[in-house]
């Protein structure tokens, strides 16, 4: 049976006619089949109402090939589970689950993820079942949802003989606000500003991938040169402000305070950069379909060029004094490590996934929007351990950095262009858009009905993919590495329940 | 050590002047809407219409109303009105002790600045904050949690985040109050001494801001605690909540605007030369 799958590029759109939709066993057996031979990821598996019938989609990412594969299966209730084969789906299932009581049959435990409604049976959230060690030595550590710092709500439950965690359990769905449903029928006045707090310090991702996929969806929604350049501005310094936060809170977590107090005032300076361009520290509004919602004029130009200068050598002295200390390596190495084989079975993405010598940022292997015509080299490392997520970090830091400055230097000029066009998007097409949001890869998936809103809005945060890495780095670990392995991964809470 | 002391001369002493100085937003910065009614257009209806959250009424009597509780701060309804009637200042003191006071109708700044007798006798010269997240999109806790970083440094204004909420004076909620919150959420007040305050900050906590009318959230938490301090925002600027702290403790940290040549200002200038130019604001 020859292969059957809508190939897309990334940002990219087709009829929905072109989709196939395959007899559940070819549907399963050619995924599976894709995963091994063509060593695909799965980006989304999602179910979805389709009239009276249920529908399964997946999207894999061939990363090699630079190419999205969509599949789809009708199914009635309950399907044959992926996960037994492949440890990926193992979320996405009980995702599906939850949200529409279809059961994926052998799953190893179906338990909610994020406490919705209906496949949900606990009375509250958090109140379920969870893994338990046995035996008088062992015993549990329970945190959350309410932790000591201020950060956002999610519940760890800790196996443990003595000082080491045996298994920790990571149970969300504190933060869940029904945003995908809220999308449903849009795109309306909403959209854009729901798509922007979906996760809060993604806020530029979310709505570059939204702005792609609508743009891919309308052929008059054509941004200018001038706005690809500027979109990779927010971008980069939405990185730089994230990767820069991250290096401090490390540094912290290793009690060394110097680069922990530079850090967080640099990350400052990047976000106000941001609010120097549009307001606000978070580019909200910045980014829109069709366009940005404010221009880069001279003056700012002017203004950012020699801020940018002094705040990356200033980034950089914080960055080599942390690098240089003898006691703070001791810490970063070999502690949470993820083995890359690990890393490539559960489908990591993002900074924790290229710091287990995973090849893949969408921006080198799926490039869009400016990096399509600007080559970008991935950054990646071996290790897997903290020292290792750090270490991206710092690349990172460096080649956002010398992104920034020719690019400001030489802002295509801007184009009379007419205003933007009234959405009015394709009838009954599908649509994927993906950007590499700064802790990895953030996917965007659209059908349209046949007036063109939204029949489904599927959304997969890149810390949707790695929750379950965070887990695995703290098998065997100290429990008092907990803060540090955390830290090195920074994961969203409210990225994931959406 | 040498690179130690060698770095920390090439970073150089970087804590910011507010909030001794008033602060210098962003020239782009939406802060408080200012609003002239005399000029709406009584068959217009350009700005409600753009609103994504639902936060400008128009009134019988003409004019519209604009709800900061409501407001997410994207200015759309600005560029909207062809009349000029929506115009967003870039003042950044935002905060209210009451509902009602965020409901704009005019340009003036009016909002109460003495604090409740009982909050400033019992948290005036020192604020312990708990912190909860129910729902939102993190972007709150963020800007909260730089007031930590050396450049704003609440804790040389005596405030501060503590552990426990049996050590708090008062809650600081963000988020519109997730579903999947509630319980916590209540669980926390519960085991706070009394009298524990609660201070909504940001847009969310006050109506649900954007996430308002979705069925996993509760649309802010006022029908569950009622705050005892308002700030509007998405998410507010880290001067704004600082502002609004400093102002819930009854604090005056600077002359009214308007008294320019005073003595903190001048204290001020006599050590700008160890000063870089833009180190104001950042952090
Ligand atoms: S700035 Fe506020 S009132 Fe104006 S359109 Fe945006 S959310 Fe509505």
């Amino acid at each position: 049976m020859a292969e059957q799958f809508l190939i897309l590029r990334n940002p990219g759109a087709a009829p929905l006619s072109e989709l196939p939709i395959l007899p559940f066993d070819e549907f399963r057996s050619q995924a599976l089949a894709a995963i091994i031979g063509r060593k695909a990821r799965v980006v989304a598996f999602f179910a979805y109402a389709h009239g009276a019938a249920q529908r399964l989609l997946l999207i894999l990412a061939s990363d090699q090939e630079g190419k999205l594969l969509l599949s789809s299966s009708e199914i009635e209730g309950a399907f044959e589970s992926f996960t037994p084969s492949s440890a990926q789906f193992h979320w996405f299932e009980r995702e599906i689950y939850e949200q529409h009581g279809i059961m994926p049959k052998g799953h190893p435990w179906l338990k909610p993820i994020r406490f919705d409604s209906p496949g949900s049976n606990a009375d509250e959230p958090g109140v379920c079942e969870y893994f338990r060690l046995a035996g008088e030595a062992a015993h549990e550590v329970a945190v959350g949802p309410v932790h000591a710092g201020v950060i956002e709500p999610g519940h760890f439950r800790f196996q443990c003989v003595g000082e080491q965690v045996y298994f920790l359990e990571i149970s969300l769905g504190y933060q869940h606000r029904g945003i995908e449903k809220m999308l449903r029928q849009g795109p309306d006045k909403k959209s854009l500003h729901l798509m922007e707090t979906c996760c809060g310090d993604s806020s530029c991702a979310y709505s570059g991938a939204y702005a792609h996929l609508l743009e891919s969806l309308q052929e008059d929604l054509c941004p200018t040169e001038r706005t690809q350049v500027m979109r990779m501005i927010a971008w980069e310094l939405e990185r730089l402000a994230n990767h820069t936060g991250d290096m401090g809170a490390l540094a912290n977590d290793v009690a060394f305070r110097p680069t922990m107090a530079y850090c967080g005032r640099i990350r400052g300076e990047f976000l106000n950069m941001t609010a120097e361009l549009c307001g606000n520290r978070f580019g909200r509004g910045l980014i829109r379909p069709g366009g940005m919602g404010y221009d880069i004029n001279d003056a700012i130009v002017a203004k950012l060029l020699p801020w940018l200068q002094a705040s990356g050598k200033e980034l950089r002295n914080a960055l080599e004094l942390l690098f240089s200390r003898a006691g703070v390596l001791d810490r970063f190495e070999n502690t949470g490590t993820v083995d890359s084989k690990t890393a490539a079975n559960i489908g990591m993405v993002g900074i924790a996934a290229r710091a287990s010598a995973q090849k893949q940022d969408l921006r080198s292997y799926h490039p869009y929007g400016w990096y399509r015509e600007n080559p970008y080299e991935a950054a990646w490392a071996e290790s897997g351990d903290v020292y290792a997520r750090a270490l991206i970090r710092y690349e990172e830091i460096k080649k956002s950095l010398a992104m920034l400055e020719p690019a400001l230097k030489k802002l295509p000029p801007a184009e009379k262009n007419a205003a933007t066009p009234p959405l009015s998007l394709q009838p009954k097409h599908i649509a994927v858009s993906m950007t590499e949001a700064w802790r990895g890869e953030l996917c965007l998936c659209a059908i349209t009905d046949e007036q063109g809103r939204f029949e489904q809005f599927k959304i997969v945060d890149p810390s949707f993919h790695n929750w379950y890495a965070l887990a695995m780095a703290l098998r065997g670990e100290q429990i008092s590495n907990f803060p540090l392995c955390n830290k090195s991964f920074n994961l969203s809470y409210c990225g994931h329940d959406l | 050590m040498l690179e130690i002391l060698k770095s920390r001369l090439l970073q150089g002493y970087r804590a910011g002047k507010f909030p001794r100085r008033a602060p210098v937003m962003p020239e782009r910065f939406l802060g408080l809407p200012l609003i002239d009614n005399s000029l709406c257009q009584k068959d217009c209806s350009a700005c409600l219409q753009t609103c994504p959250a639902g936060a400008i009424q128009k009134e019988s009597d003409g004019g519209i109303t604009l709800d900061c509780g409501k407001c997410i701060f994207c200015g759309k309804c600005a560029r909207a009105c062809k009349s000029g009637v929506i115009k967003f200042s870039r003042q950044h003191d935002l905060a209210a002790f009451e509902r009602k006071q965020l409901l704009r109708r005019d340009a003036s700044y009016s909002y109460e600045l003495q604090p409740k007798p009982i909050i400033r006798q019992l948290c005036g010269r020192s604020l312990k904050i708990r912190q909860v997240s129910a729902g939102g999109c993190g972007a709150c806790e963020l800007d909260f949690n730089v007031l930590n970083t050396l450049a704003w440094d609440m804790a040389r204004l005596h405030i501060q985040v503590v552990a426990s909420p049996r050590h708090a004076d008062c809650l600081l909620v963000t988020g519109p109050l997730s579903k999947n919150m509630l319980l916590a959420l209540k669980k926390t007040y519960l085991s706070m001494p009394e009298p524990a305050f609660v201070i909504a900050c940001g847009t969310c906590p006050i109506s649900g801001g954007i996430f308002a009318g979705s069925e996993a959230v509760c649309d802010g938490i006022e029908e569950v605690l009622k705050p005892d301090l308002y700030l509007p925002g998405c998410p507010p600027h880290p001067a704004s909540i600082m502002e609004a702290l400093l102002r819930f403790m009854g604090r005056q940290m600077r002359p009214m605007e308007g008294d320019r040549e005073n003595k903190a200002q001048k204290e001020d200038k006599a050590q700008e030369g160890d000063k870089k130019p833009e180190d104001s604001l950042k952090a």
